[in-house]
C-alpha cells in the first residue's frame, strides 16, 4: 500500500517579505540607534528571511517614553468602550490577514501550516475579540468597582507561538488601559512586526503598542527599565528567575509563564485510541515546543504493553517535512541551538538507561529536524523525566496505583499542565483534584481558549493569562 | 484567664508591673521577705514560659536561646524563644506535612474550625486585652476594641472558607465542546511575616486568610511584640486546628527570614511585617519562584490600621492558584 502524499504546499506569495525590518516605536517604524541588526532564518531550509534591527538602551528608552506618553495622554483616559473598539478592529484585521500571517509564522518558526492556519491564527483573533469585550466591563471583573490600569507594560515573549504569545500579552494589557513595549524572540520577530503594521492600519494611537526587536540584551534592558509598571514574560524558568530577582524592590507587577514537564496519565480503563491521539498531540504538537507539553507519559503498568506498540504505530504515521505543506504534521525545530539541546538531552536519556525509539522518517537535508522520539524505561531520577526538553521527545514511565500516578506526576518543580485519561468520572475528578498543575486536560490535551485561564503552579511561573483571571495581571 | 488582670501578675498590666518593679525587683522576694511576719503571704504568680509553636506542640527553640521582651515602657514581661534556622526548617516541614490534610478538609469544616478559633478567643478577651496593653501600651478601651476586632476577623474568614471558590472560580465558556472550569486552590506553605506593630489584629488579619483558603502557615512573629502570637497559638491549639497548620516562630526576623524566603518548600511569602528586609526576601524568593505578597499601605501601622476595613478577597488571592480543568462533552 502506497501512503505517499503528493506535495501540497501553501503558497508563499501571500507574504511580502521586506529585506529589512525596523523597530516600531511611537506609531512609526524607525531604525535602531546603533544601526545593528540580526538575521532571521527559515529553520526548514536555513535560508535568510530578513534582517531586523537590534534595539539598544536608547531605543528602549524611546519606546518606554512613547508608551508612557500614550498611556497618560490617550489610552489611559480613553473610555473603555472606545479602547474595546480598537481591539475589535485589530481582531478583524487579523482575521482578514490570517492566511498571510499563518504562512509568515510557518516560514519564520518552522511550525506546520496546518497548525498556524488552524490553531495559532484563529486563537490570535479570538484573543483580541475576547479582550475587546472586557475593555468597558472591567468593573464587573471581580477586582473592585473601579480597577485601574498599571501604566506601561514591558512584555517579552518566546519563539514557540510568536503571534499567539503576542496576543496573550497585548490584548489583555490594552483592554485594561495599559500601553505596551513588547519584544518578540530573536528567531521569530516577523509576525510581531506585521502586527505593528496592523496597529497602524487600525489607526491605533501612536505609542500604545511599541515593538522592539533584538536578543537577550534587549530583553534585559526592557524588563529592567525603571520606566515601566509591569513586566510580563513567557519563556524559560532560568530567565524567569533572574527577572523575578531584578524586579524585587521595584514595586513592578510581574507575571511569569515558564517551563513545564507535564505528566499525561493513562489509566487502565482509558479509551486507548483516544488516549493515543491525545498522547501524540500532547507531545508532538508544535514539534514539542510547548511549555505545557505532555512530555512525561505515565501509563498504568497493566496496559503499557498494549499501549506502547499502538503509540509507536501512530507516531510512525506522522508526516515530518516542509512546514508549508498542508499535510505536514511535524515541522522544523526552530533553531540550531534548540536542535542541539534536544539532541543532547535525548542522548543523555539513552546514556542513563532509557530505551530510545524514533519514528522511521526521512529528515530533509537542510534545516533543523528531529524525528519524533519515544524514550521508554525512564525512571523519575532520569534527566529526561525532570528537565524540559522542549522538543518532540516523550519520556515514558509506568505506575500501578492512582496514588502512585499522582505522586509521580507531582514529583517535579514544575506545575503547568497535566493530562488524565480514564473513562471513570470519579477517578478523573479524584486525579484532577490532586494534580498540582494550572491546567488539567482530561481525555483531551493541548486545548486553548481566550476564556480559559492558563498558567502554572510552582516553578512554572505565576499569574494567569486568559479569562477573567488574566485581567488581574494588568489591573491595580 | 481572669488573673490576666491582677496587677502583680507577670506578663500583664505592664505599667503596674513596672511600678511594682521599682519597689520590689521580684515579687517572689517580696513574698519571701514578708513570710513569717504573721500575715498571709500573697499568692505567688505562676509565670508563663513562652515557647515556639511547631507542629501542634510548644517546644523551646532547639538552639536553647531566648531573649527578654519588654513592655512599651521598658518593663520586663517575659522571655521568648529565639527561633533558629533549624526551627524554621522544622516549621516548614510541619507545615508541609499538615498541608495535604488541611487543604483536603471540606470548606465547611475549615469554616467550623475558624469559627471555633473566634469562640475560644472571645473567651479570652480580657487576657488578650491585657497582653496588648502590655505590649503596645494601648488604653484599656483600645485594647478591648482591638481584641473584639480580632475575634470578628476570625468570624469573617470563617465565613469565607466556603465562598471564595465560587467567587474566584467558575465555568469558562470556551469555543468548543468542552466542559471547562477554573477553581482556586491553596498555593501550599506560606511564610507569614507578621506586622510588627499589630501583634493580634494585624497577625489575625494576615494569618486567617492564609489558612481559611487551605494553606498552612509558618508565622514569623512581630519582633517588637511577640508574646500575643504565642498566646494566640494557645487558642489555635485548643480550637481543633490540626497541628502544623499554623506554626509560630518568635525571634529575629533578620536571622530566620532569609532561610524561609529561600526555602524550596515554601510556596509563598507574605512580607507585610518584613520592613526593610522585604526587598532582600523578595530577591531570595525568586530562586524557587516563590509567590510574594509585598508590604502594602499600613503594613507598619499599629493595630488601628487593621480595624474597620473589609479586606475582601485581597489577602486570599495572593495565596491561591487557579486550576483549570477541561473535559470533552459528547455522547
Amino acid at each position: 500500500m502506497n501512503l505517499d502524499y503528493a506535495p501540497a504546499p501553501e503558497s508563499r506569495s501571500v507574504v511580502a517579505l521586506r529585506p529589512n525590518y525596523a523597530l516600531f516605536v511611537d506609531g512609526e517604524f524607525t531604525p535602531a540607534e546603533s544601526g545593528e541588526h540580526l538575521t532571521t532564518l527559515n529553520p526548514a531550509d536555513e535560508t535568510e528571511l530578513a534582517r531586523f534591527a537590534v534595539a539598544g538602551p536608547a531605543d528602549v528608552d524611546r519606546a518606554v517614553a512613547a508608551a508612557r506618553r500614550a498611556h497618560e495622554e490617550v489610552w489611559g483616559p480613553m473610555p473603555g468602550a472606545e479602547r474595546g473598539k480598537y481591539l475589535f478592529r485589530i481582531a478583524r484585521i487579523i482575521q482578514e490577514r490570517s492566511r498571510e500571517l499563518a504562512v509568515l509564522e510557518s516560514l519564520d518558526n518552522g511550525k506546520p501550516i496546518k497548525e498556524t492556519r488552524d490553531v495559532d491564527l484563529p486563537l490570535v483573533a479570538a484573543h483580541f475579540f475576547y479582550h475587546a469585550g472586557w475593555a468597558d466591563k472591567l468593573a464587573h471583573a471581580g477586582l473592585g468597582p473601579d480597577p485601574r490600569p498599571l501604566g506601561v507594560a514591558a512584555q517579552v515573549i518566546p519563539w514557540n507561538f510568536p503571534l499567539l504569545m503576542l496576543a496573550w500579552k497585548v490584548a489583555p494589557a490594552l483592554a485594561t488601559g495599559n500601553t505596551v513595549v513588547l519584544k518578540p524572540a530573536e528567531t521569530t520577530p516577523l509576525t510581531a512586526l506585521v502586527f505593528a503594521e496592523i496597529c497602524q492600519e487600525a489607526d491605533l494611537p501612536p505609542g500604545v503598542v511599541n515593538i522592539i526587536t533584538g536578543a537577550g540584551e534587549t530583553g534585559r534592558a526592557l524588563v529592567e527599565h525603571p520606566g515601566t509598571d509591569k513586566v510580563a514574560f513567557t519563556g524559560s524558568t532560568e530567565v524567569g528567575r533572574s527577572i523575578a530577582r531584578s524586579v524585587a524592590g521595584t514595586g513592578k507587577r510581574l507575571t511569569l509563564e515558564l517551563g513545564g514537564k507535564g505528566a499525561n496519565i493513562v489509566y487502565d480503563d482509558a479509551a486507548l485510541d483516544q488516549a493515543v491521539e491525545g498522547i501524540v498531540s500532547g507531545i508532538f504538537f508544535n514539534q514539542g515546543h510547548v511549555c505545557c507539553a505532555g512530555s512525561r507519559l505515565l501509563v498504568q503498568e497493566s496496559i503499557a504493553d498494549e499501549l506502547l506498540p499502538r503509540l509507536r504505530d501512530r507516531v510512525s504515521l506522522l508526516r515530518l517535512g516542509d512546514p508549508l505543506d498542508k499535510n505536514t504534521d511535524l515541522g522544523a525545530i526552530n533553531s540550531a541551538a534548540q536542535l542541539e539541546r534536544i539532541r543532547d538531552l535525548a542522548a543523555v536519556g539513552e546514556r542513563e538507561g532509557a530505551e530510545r525509539w524514533s519514528a522511521p522518517c526521512d529528515l530533509p537535508a537542510s534545516g533543523y529536524w528531529f524525528a519524533p522520539t519515544i524514550l521508554t524505561g525512564v525512571s523519575q531520577a532520569h534527566r529526561v523525566a525532570r528537565e524540559e526538553i522542549f522538543g518532540p521527545v516523550l519520556s515514558v514511565l509506568t505506575f500501578r496505583t492512582p496514588e502512585e500516578a499522582v505522586a509521580k506526576a507531582n514529583n517535579t518543580p514544575y506545575g503547568l499542565s497535566a493530562g488524565v485519561w480514564t473513562e471513570k468520572g470519579s477517578r478523573m475528578m479524584w486525579t484532577a483534584q490532586r494534580l498540582r498543575a494550572g491546567v488539567v486536560w482530561s481525555n483531551t490535551f493541548n486545548r486553548f481558549d481566550p476564556a480559559s485561564p492558563f498558567g502554572g503552579y510552582k516553578e512554572s511561573g505565576y499569574g494567569r493569562e486568559g479569562g477573567r483571571h488574566g485581567l488581574e495581571a494588568y489591573l491595580g | 484567664m481572669a488573673d490576666g488582670h491582677k496587677p502583680k501578675n507577670k506578663g500583664s498590666g505592664a505599667a503596674k508591673t513596672a511600678k511594682t518593679a521599682k519597689t520590689a525587683k521580684d515579687p517572689e522576694s517580696a513574698v519571701t521577705g514578708k513570710a513569717g511576719q504573721g500575715r498571709p503571704a500573697p499568692r505567688l504568680t505562676v509565670r508563663k514560659t513562652y515557647k515556639l509553636y511547631l507542629g501542634g506542640a510548644f517546644p523551646r527553640s532547639e538552639s536553647g536561646r531566648c531573649s527578654p521582651v519588654t513592655s512599651s515602657d521598658g518593663a520586663h514581661l517575659a522571655n521568648v524563644s529565639l527561633a533558629s534556622r533549624k526551627d524554621a526548617r522544622d516549621a516548614v516541614a510541619a507545615a508541609r506535612k499538615a498541608f495535604g490534610g488541611w487543604s483536603a478538609r471540606t470548606a465547611y469544616n475549615r469554616g467550623q474550625i475558624l469559627y471555633r478559633i473566634a469562640e475560644v478567643l472571645e473567651g479570652r478577651r480580657e487576657q488578650f486585652a491585657a497582653a496588648l496593653t502590655d505590649a503596645l501600651g494601648l488604653s484599656r478601651a483600645d485594647a478591648a476594641a482591638t481584641v473584639g476586632a480580632a475575634v470578628d476577623r476570625w468570624v469573617y474568614y470563617a465565613g469565607w472558607t466556603d465562598k471564595f471558590t465560587q467567587v474566584l472560580g467558575g465555568a469558562n465558556p470556551v469555543a468548543g465542546p468542552f466542559h471547562n472550569q477554573s477553581t482556586p486552590e491553596p498555593v501550599g506553605v506560606v511564610a507569614v511575616f507578621a506586622p510588627q506593630g499589630a501583634p493580634l489584629l494585624g497577625l489575625t488579619s494576615v494569618l486567617a486568610p492564609v489558612i481559611a483558603t487551605g494553606n498552612t502557615a509558618v508565622v514569623v512573629s512581630s519582633e517588637r511584640a511577640p508574646l500575643p502570637s504565642i498566646d494566640l497559638a494557645e487558642v489555635l491549639a485548643t480550637s481543633d486546628l490540626p497541628g502544623g497548620v499554623v506554626n509560630v516562630l518568635t525571634g529575629r526576623s533578620a536571622e530566620i527570614g532569609p532561610h524561609l524566603a529561600a526555602h524550596a518548600d515554601v510556596d509563598a511569602l507574605d512580607l507585610t511585617g518584613a520592613g526593610e528586609a522585604a526587598v532582600e526576601l523578595e530577591e531570595a524568593a525568586a530562586t524557587t519562584l516563590t509567590r510574594v505578597l509585598r508590604p502594602g499601605p499600613g503594613s507598619d501601622g499599629g493595630e488601628e490600621a487593621w480595624r474597620g476595613t473589609d479586606p475582601g478577597t485581597s489577602r486570599m488571592r495572593p495565596f491561591l492558584e487557579t486550576k483549570t480543568v477541561w473535559h470533552p462533552v459528547g455522547v
